[in-house]
């Protein structure tokens, strides 16, 4: 299990894949991701493994401020 | 009494009198916060009325059956676009989000928020320092939303922040500039341009910004909510530029007695 968002949900291979099966898909403009708490970038997506147990948070631009 | 910033903003950008904010040169000085409106519709034409050329955002968990489009409109519109960290209560928190915020919108440019309590929404002064000291040092151009304290001003300032934005009063109050003495002392001493957020609720609050010496407006609640959202982005663009070129024009200064605007000389006698 992984945590997205706070919610429980399967273990992913690595934030490509939760993105394409989120719907969101990895192309999306405007998102950003943050593992346990830490950024990571567009660019180390597809490399970086989601270890069971990852808090994931999945953010993207709102009307605000 | 003029404030140093006003003058050199205006030398810098020329006959225009354009707004330099860190390396940009913005066409308008009313910045508009993008909360409050119901429709993607009316956000759009507000900015349009509001001829803005910077609109602020918010970041959230992004929600897979409920994405719109946001920053397709904005980017129609031609409008760059600000991250805020609104909703952080801790420089942790506020670091994490300009940084989520510098990744998803590609931009480092942040406009930093890290308030005290959910009834105020009063910026903690300790959080926000600490939060600006960290983003400067991790290369944003941080603006930070701060109280209406001159000493905090200057303390944001020397850690590099790109500009100061004093509240006029508590964030969607509409109570205006509760402090207009404090505004103008962080005008006269800024180095950066100021920027009046939070509080507006009319245009005449705006055009009090500029007139104090304010560089800038930013307005979200006051043309959002407003009955006709879109009217009143009109009347507050129109008071920004009235506000800034009475400053420009430099006031004449308030006295106790009457000073007649006819002469008494040549009064003909018609005893």
């Amino acid at each position: 299990m992984i945590y997205v968002n706070g919610s429980e949900q399967p273990d992913a291979a690595n934030v490509v894949a939760l993105l394409e099966r989120l719907g969101i898909g990895a192309q999306a403009r405007g998102v950003a991701v943050a593992l346990d708490g830490e950024v990571l970038p567009r660019s180390q997506w597809p490399s970086v493994p989601l270890a069971p147990g990852t808090r994931v948070e999945v953010v993207g631009a709102i009307q605000g401020g | 009494m003029r404030s140093k910033v006003a003058d050199t903003d205006a030398a810098r950008a020329g006959a225009r009198d354009e707004l330099v904010l860190a390396d940009r040169t913005l066409p308008s000085r009313l910045l508009l916060g993008s909360g409050g409106f119901t429709s993607f519709e009316l956000l759009a034409q507000a900015v349009t009325a509001s001829g803005t050329a910077l609109v602020t955002v918010a970041l959230r968990r992004i929600d897979p059956q409920a994405r719109g489009s946001l920053l397709d409109v904005l980017e129609g519109l031609g409008v760059a676009v600000l991250p805020n960290t609104a909703g952080c209560y801790t420089a942790r928190d506020a670091v994490s989000t300009a940084r989520l915020g510098r990744e998803a919108l590609q931009t480092d440019w942040v406009k930093l928020e890290v308030i005290g309590d959910e009834q105020t929404l009063l910026p903690d002064a300790t959080e926000l320092l600490l939060a600006a000291e960290q983003l400067v040092a991790d290369g944003f151009v941080v603006l930070p939303y701060t109280t209406d304290d001159p000493i905090l001003a200057r303390r944001l300032e020397d850690v590099g922040c790109a500009a100061v934005m004093p509240l006029g009063s508590p964030i969607g109050s509409g109570m205006g500039i509760v402090n207009p003495y404090n505004i103008a002392l962080i005008c006269e001493h800024a180095g950066v341009p100021v920027v009046l957020d939070a509080g507006v609720g009319t245009a005449s609050d705006a055009a009090l910004a500029m007139e104090l010496g304010c560089s800038a407006v930013l307005c979200a609640s006051a043309i959002s909510r407003a009955e006709d959202p879109v009217a009143m982005a009109e009347a507050i663009a129109a008071a920004v530029h009235a506000g800034r070129l009475a400053r420009l024009a430099g006031r004449i200064p308030r006295r106790l007695h009457a000073t007649a605007s006819s002469p008494f000389d040549g009064m003909p006698d018609l005893g």
